[in-house]
């Protein structure tokens, strides 16, 4: 066991850790933050996708370990007082989600790209989406949700 | 999904991690990026005891000019934008994974990986790169023909660890080319190829039908009949080796005319 001190959402948690816990199982089962999704477990669903230290990761693809110190942000951490976020309010004018276990790691990866100034096309969407796999609503409604935000 | 049980080492230094990958032996792996050595352990396809994680040495993480090339560090993300400034990465990276997963893959640990269908290692090859290695030993270049030896096999020694991979710059007059057919966005290549042209010269290069990034003597005329015409590509349930055969055509013929307009402009 390895004892990590980690900031998720603002708040420090110190831990001890299995050195081959998953973040992504951290998150879920030691911290109770179940809004991160496990889909596939080895990178491609994008389900668990988190801010790293402001980056936006697969939790699935990391150790808790490696956390020690970092600073993660999980969809919980999006809505500020129950006041959901400009995104999280087009995904739902826009019914940009059906079942929802995409819907935490696409606004995570959409949060991410949007603070860094992008994206400035749908074509740009369309390629961050490629990460994310979604089966209910055919990709549409995301692209123009992630797009009316980012004005694209 | 969960990997089996490991020991987990964090570097400091480059000499920490050196040390312990020396005293590990072949029971350790090296933990940068992880976006493919993680899911290989979720999947326990591989079970190392050790994983030696190199993210916090902070004299890995340069990209600089040097001698003609650009010299990238083994912790650089390759979706870093100091990579941009060579034109052949910046033509392969987008198709190298998702947005995301290049946040935190590695070029030097795509390079290490040494998947035959992966777009890093089949650059180095085309630029003629070279992989520096740092042992107990001391540090030696190993120039990316040697360096790509088979399927995930690679001329590294146990103990030893990528601190940099050099990519040469072309002059002005050199023109760069890149091509591949994956059957998603961000999949690994069904097939793909890269090209340099310089005036009557012609380098060309093909990955994932071969075993390891190839460069072929292609006819200057025909490159892409000629590519085809000296690949064994092996059919799977996704390509018939046929069709990879009829691909290597079409993706040498493209990065050729790429490298050609780019050479001439």
């Amino acid at each position: 066991m390895t004892e990590i001190a980690v900031t998720v959402n603002g708040r420090l948690y110190r831990e001890a850790v299995e050195d081959r816990l998953l973040l992504s199982d951290f998150l879920r089962g030691r911290l109770g933050l179940t809004g991160t999704h496990v889909g596939c477990e080895h990178g491609v669903c994008g389900a668990c996708t988190v801010r790293f230290d402001g980056v936006a990761a697969r939790s699935c693809l990391l150790f808790a370990v490696q956390a020690d110190g970092a600073e993660i942000v999980t969809v919980e951490g999006l809505a500020r007082n129950g006041a959901l976020t400009p995104l999280q309010e087009a995904f739902r004018s826009h019914h940009a989600l059906q079942c929802g276990f995409c819907t935490p790691g696409i606004l995570i990866a959409a949060d991410e790209l949007l603070s860094r100034g992008g994206p400035t096309s749908r074509e740009e969407i369309v390629d961050l989406l490629s990460g994310h796999l979604c089966r209910c609503t055919g990709y549409t409604p995301i692209v123009d949700a992630i797009a009316e935000v980012a004005g694209a | 999904m969960k990997p089996a049980p490991f020991r987990y080492v964090r570097a400091e230094t480059t000499d920490e991690a050196v040390d312990a990958l020396t005293r590990e032996g072949d029971d350790a792996k090296v933990l940068a990026g992880g976006q493919s050595l993680v899911p290989a352990l979720n999947m326990r396809l591989v079970r190392p005891g050790v994983l030696v994680d190199v993210n916090r040495v902070g004299e890995l993480s340069g990209v600089a000019r040097e001698n003609g090339s650009l010299a990238v560090g083994a912790t650089v993300r390759q979706a870093d934008a100091r990579l941009l400034a060579h034109p052949l990465l910046a033509e392969a990276l987008p198709h190298v994974g998702h947005v995301v997963t290049r946040n935190r893959g590695t070029v030097c640990g795509s390079v290490a990986h040494a998947d035959p269908a992966a777009e890093l290692p089949l650059c180095l090859v085309l630029l003629g790169g070279t992989v520096r290695a740092r042992g107990r030993g001391g540090t030696r270049e190993i120039s990316a023909s040697d360096f790509f030896v088979s399927h995930f096999t690679t001329a590294l020694e146990p103990g030893e660890l990528v601190v940099e991979t050099t990519w040469p710059l072309a002059q002005d007059d050199t023109g760069t080319g890149f091509c591949e057919v994956a059957q998603r966005r961000g999949d690994y290549a069904l097939c793909m190829a890269g090209a340099l042209a310089r005036g009557e010269e012609l380098r060309v290069a093909v990955g994932s039908v071969v075993d390891r990034p190839t460069l072929l003597d292609v006819d200057p005329e025909r490159p892409g009949e000629s590519a085809a015409a000296q690949v064994e590509p092996w059919g799977t349930v996704h390509a018939s080796a046929a069709y990879l055969r009829h691909l290597v055509r079409v993706v040498v013929d493209r990065a050729v005319a790429q490298a050609r307009t780019r050479a001439s402009t």
